[in-house]
Order: C-alpha cells, then sequence, then structure tokens
C-alpha cells in the first residue's frame, strides 16, 4: 500500500565567504548529463556574485596568510581526509555528471585527493625552495622570499570537472591566497558538492569561493575588476576576454594548457605553478656594521 | 487612567506630552527604506550628497596632529577633482585636537570642525567641566559641539537635570552649533529614544545624534526613524528645524543611501543638506569613494587604490 515517494531535488548553491547563497540575481540553471537528461538544478553566479566572493576572499585573505605554514598544510590535509571521506558520494556525482565510468571517476577522485595532499605538503616547504639567499657585493644579508600575492581568481576547464579545480586552486590557496573559483560550465555539479566537502574542512570561509554559471558573462568583470590580483586560467578560448582588462592593473595573468587527459599526468601537478600567485620580496639586511 | 501605567506621570509632564512608539512598525518601516533600487545617476548624486553630510570622524587615544592634518586633507579632497565629490562636511575630533583641526583648515573652510565635549563619551563627569571643555573647544575654534547627554540622569527620571544640562552647554557654546548625543544603545527602549529626542530639541539642541560610535549598538535605521520623526513632529508643533546626525555603525554606501531615503520620506527635501542632516563616520567615506569610482570608471574598485581612512 505504500506510495510513490516525491524526489527531493536539490537545487545546488554558490560558495561564497563559507557560506552557502543562491545567487544575488535569483537565477538558476538546469545541470545535464551528456544525453540531455536534467540532474538537478544550480545557481547561476552573476557580477554581483563574483564583487562578494572577492570581498570574502579579501576578507579572509590576511587571517588565512597569517596561519603558521605548518598548519596550512595540516587544514589542506584535513580538506584531502573529508574528501576520502565522501569519495563515494564524489564518484557517483561525477560519474552521474559526465557519463563517464564508475571506475574512472573514482579515479579522478584519487588522484584529486593525493593532489590535494601533495601540496598540502608544500605549505611548510616553497619558501626554502623558491626563496633565496642572493650573493651581493656590500655588507649586506640579501634574501628573497615569496609571500601571497592576494585574492587569485581561478578558472577551471569543463573536464575533468573536479581533478582540474582541485590541481589549479591547491598551489594558489597554499601559499596564503585566497581564491574566487569558476567551476566547469558544462559539469558544474561535481564542484559545488566539492564546496559542501570543503565546507566540513577546517579551511577558514572565504579561502576558497566556489562559482557557478556561464563564464562568458564573469569574463570581463574578473578581468577588469582592481581588487583581484591575478589570473589562473584553464580555459581555452577565455585569453582574449581576460587580457584586455587585466592590463588596467598589471594582474598576474597565468595559463595552464592541458588536455583533459593531461590533467592525470604529472603536467597537472607542477610546484612551479606555486611560484606563479606569488610576490618575490627582497629584503637587504644591513650586517657587519 | 494613570493607574494602569507602570509608572507615575505627572500632569502636564513631558512623558504625558510624547506619543509612545509601536517598535513593530517602527521596525518594519526602517527595513522598507532598504529596499529602494538607486542606480546610476540617482546613484552617483546621492553618493556626492552622503560625502558632503560626513562628518569624517577620529575620536582615539592615539590621535596625533599629524593624523589630524591627514584627516582634514582627505575631508577637503576626499579624492582626484576629475570625479567631482565635494568636501565633506566636517572633522569630528576630541577637543584637544581641534586646535590642529582649525590651524589646518583655517578660517574660511567649507569643512567645518566638530568637536565632542562634556565627557565624551560617558558624560559621568561634573557640570563645571563640562562646561570648561565646552568653552575650550569654541575658544579653540569648533563650530560645532557635540556633545554626551547624561544617561544616568536619564535614566534615573531625573529630566529636569538633563534638560538644564544640555540648557548650561548650549549657553556655553556662543556661536557653535550644539548636537546632542543620545546614545540610544544604553537607553533600551525606543519610548525612551523619542522622549530623550523631545527633551534634548526642547533644550536646545540644534541637532540630535544616535550615539558615540563607542556603544554596541550605535545607529541603526529604527531608532533613527524614531529620532525623525521626533524632528518632524517638533517642527509642525513650533516651526523649528533641528537637524539629524546618525554616527556609528554606518560603514558602506548602500547603507548610507538608506538613510538618505528615510530622510527624504520622513522630512522632505528639506533636509537633505548638511545643514541639517550628518552622518558621523570614519570607514564610511572610502566605501562611498570607491562606489563612485565604480559607477564613474565602470569597473570594480579595490582598497589599495585609495587612502587610508
Amino acid at each position: 500500500m505504500s506510495e510513490p515517494r516525491l524526489d527531493v531535488r536539490k537545487t545546488y548553491k554558490l560558495y561564497i565567504g563559507g557560506g552557502f547563497v543562491r545567487s544575488e540575481s535569483g537565477r538558476c540553471l538546469p545541470a545535464r548529463n551528456p544525453s540531455g537528461r536534467l540532474l538537478d538544478n544550480f545557481c547561476q553566479a552573476s557580477r554581483k556574485d563574483l564583487r562578494d566572493a572577492v570581498a570574502a576572499a579579501r576578507g579572509a585573505g590576511e587571517g588565512w596568510a597569517k596561519r603558521s605554514p605548518y598548519l596550512r598544510g595540516q587544514i589542506l590535509y584535513r580538506a584531502a581526509e573529508m574528501l576520502e571521506n565522501r569519495a563515494s558520494a564524489m564518484t557517483e556525482e561525477i560519474a552521474r555528471s559526465t557519463g563517464v565510468a564508475a571506475a574512472q571517476a573514482r579515479a579522478e577522485v584519487n588522484l584529486a585527493i593525493d593532489r590535494l595532499v601533495y601540496f598540502a605538503g608544500w605549505t611548510d616547504k616553497f619558501t626554502q625552495v623558491f626563496g633565496a639567499v642572493n650573493p651581493v657585493a656590500s655588507s649586506h644579508f640579501n634574501f628573497t622570499i615569496p609571500e601571497p600575492t592576494g585574492v587569485v581568481a581561478v578558472l577551471a576547464p569543463d573536464e575533468p570537472s573536479l581533478l582540474a579545480l582541485v590541481s589549479l586552486a591547491a598551489p594558489v590557496i597554499l601559499t596564503g591566497n585566497s581564491a574566487v573559483v569558476i567551476a566547469s560550465e558544462r559539469f558544474p555539479l561535481p564542484a559545488l558538492s566539492l564546496a559542501e566537502i570543503v565546507a566540513t574542512s577546517d579551511l577558514p570561509g572565504g579561502v576558497i569561493n566556489i562559482l557557478a554559471g556561464k563564464r562568458g558573462e564573469l569574463l570581463a568583470h574578473i578581468a577588469d575588476h582592481l581588487d583581484i590580483n591575478a589570473v589562473v586560467n584553464a580555459v581555452a578560448g577565455a585569453e582574449q576576454a581576460l587580457q584586455s582588462g587585466t592590463a588596467i592593473n598589471l594582474k598576474r595573468y597565468a595559463a595552464r594548457n592541458l588536455s583533459a587527459e593531461e590533467w592525470f599526468t604529472d603536467a597537472g601537478q607542477d610546484p612551479y605553478w606555486i611560484g606563479d600567485t606569488v610576490e618575490y620580496k627582497t629584503v637587504w639586511h644591513p650586517i657587519g656594521l | 487612567m494613570n493607574a494602569t501605567l507602570s509608572y507615575p506621570v505627572r500632569p502636564g509632564s513631558i512623558r504625558e506630552a510624547v506619543p509612545t512608539v509601536d517598535q513593530v512598525t517602527i521596525e518594519e518601516r526602517a527595513a522598507d527604506f532598504t529596499k529602494r533600487s538607486i542606480k546610476t545617476s540617482a546613484k552617483l548624486a546621492g553618493l556626492k550628497m552622503v560625502v558632503s553630510m560626513i562628518d569624517l570622524t577620529t575620536l582615539e587615544g592615539k590621535d596625533t596632529p599629524g593624523r589630524i592634518a591627514y584627516l582634514c586633507r582627505k575631508a577637503l579632497r576626499p579624492i582626484e577633482a576629475k570625479y567631482e565629490v565635494p568636501s565633506c562636511g566636517a572633522v569630528c575630533v576630541y577637543p584637544n585636537m581641534v586646535r590642529y583641526a582649525r590651524r589646518f583648515l583655517g578660517d574660511n573652510s567649507p569643512v567645518r570642525v566638530a568637536s565632542v565635549a562634556t565627557g565624551f563619551p560617558s558624560g559621568q563627569y561634573p557640570l563645571r567641566t563640562k562646561l570648561e571643555e565646552t568653552r575650550r573647544a569654541t575658544g579653540d575654534g569648533a563650530d560645532e559641539i557635540d556633545m554626551v547627554m547624561d544617561r544616568g540622569a536619564f535614566l534615573a527620571g531625573d529630566h529636569g537635570r538633563v534638560s538644564d544640562e544640555i540648557g548650561a552647554i548650549k549657553g556655553a557654546c556662543g556661536e557653535a552649533h550644539l548636537k546632542v548625543i543620545l546614545e540610544t544603545g544604553e537607553l533600551v527602549t525606543y519610548d525612551n529614544v523619542r522622549l530623550a529626542s523631545q527633551l534634548a530639541m526642547e533644550a536646545g539642541a540644534d541637532f540630535i545624534k544616535t550615539s558615540t560610535g563607542k556603544v554596541q549598538p550605535a545607529a541603526t535605521l529604527p531608532v533613527t526613524l524614531v529620532m525623525l520623526e521626533a524632528i518632524r513632529d517638533y517642527f509642525f508643533a513650533t516651526g523649528v528645524r533641528i537637524g539629524m546626525k546618525p554616527a556609528g555603525g554606518i560603514r558602506t554606501a548602500k547603507q548610507s543611501l538608506a538613510y538618505l531615503v528615510m530622510v527624504k520620506e520622513t522630512l522632505g527635501d528639506d533636509w537633505l543638506t548638511p545643514e541639517l542632516f550628518r552622518i558621523g563616520a570614519s570607514t564610511l567615506l572610502n566605501d562611498v569613494l570607491m562606489q563612485i569610482v565604480k559607477t564613474v570608471e565602470g569597473n570594480y574598485q579595490s582598497a589599495d587604490y585609495f587612502s587610508l581612512s
């Protein structure tokens, strides 16, 4: 005699400042799998959501950069733990979104977890490895240290929806930057699910903000937003729209031109990416006077 | 009929003359003012008006003559001339800093010098020293005195003393305008805010002001609305225009526009002038400037490109 049960369908929200918000614009988009079946709806970020995300990132950045490198590493490792804990749910999310086999989706999740652990290890090492003590011809102790550049916009490619996002964002935030990530336009659900996992890790709200929607709408506003210090772009075809605006305040611009397959190789785990979103500070310290 | 009230009301007392405030209505009405859509040219005009109404404030123990000079410079010209932004209404400083502000601004400055006085922020000092402070501040060149009301006496029901003290300070002000700070965050109820507004206006205030900025909550929309309505009714009764100054807690351009909307819809265009409406703030100015530049240039701005507040 049991009645048919009505599905409780979810509308995925944007992740801004550690909270889940509907778009300021009130807009939603349907997420569909490759064969066109409706999976769920998700909120479509507007330029004002971008503005809010940048403000949240700016607010969170100072406190995040002041945490000890060791603690930042612990927190990133904890995020990996949380993802591991929900690996099967994330596998299911990728599989139903992109239509790939469960085994392949699971491989992507595993690799994403491993990348997080890998970059977690870099938090207390990048200063030594990328910094330097410089020989100078005067009685100075001269050294160069990398410091976080500030707020970084990250444009994730359509595929692989989870792995590329993690591989792009981890080297940005590990140094103490905060990030505004624009998720895969074609398959946004894994990124928005990742937000729900990140929210339960110890990462302070605002260090990572995840927006979804139509990338094209946001590109110009990312490019000319003066409070964004750097752009990391892995989306083919977005360069033109980004480059005209980034000149306004000389944002750092880093391109990650990888094919969908290359994200699964070592090319997607490049420690030199860390150096693209830091500022090098050189100090002349008088000695022997 | 008076027997049903919880406190005794003397016939003819000010308590009897002042209406009570309906909390639900006031808060609903105040929330409504945040829902107006003000865009493009109207927004730009509103934001520039806000700048002209700001009492740019620094009230810290670490204030120095150099900091005051910086504040005055910023109040005189908040941003490059190309944005056509007016000067701020005034700078608001501690009594000891008045002379430095006056020296920097000179005698014919568009920016006025306001000084807090009378034992700011608590007001728990003898009247004699309060009068001395007021005379010194005006003697050093203050155009406006922001006095704190004696909340202790008010809450104890000693309205006569509160009133007499405001009157005495008004006398000591001479030419200077008197703003009376009610410190609404300590007055507990809207009825008390309304009553204190009436007391201050009758005792000689030129302006009534919400807060010192040292107590939370400071200025809120509902509390300001209660005071604006008191000003409106006082105007209907006497024909005298009293000014309003919300202070403390107004940090964003959006908030400040909501206040302008409230003033316009409660008191009308006559009050939309720095002569009758001011906003006491320190960090608000930069947010307003950022919004002005954003509206003109079209892109979102960064605090990195604005002078410190």
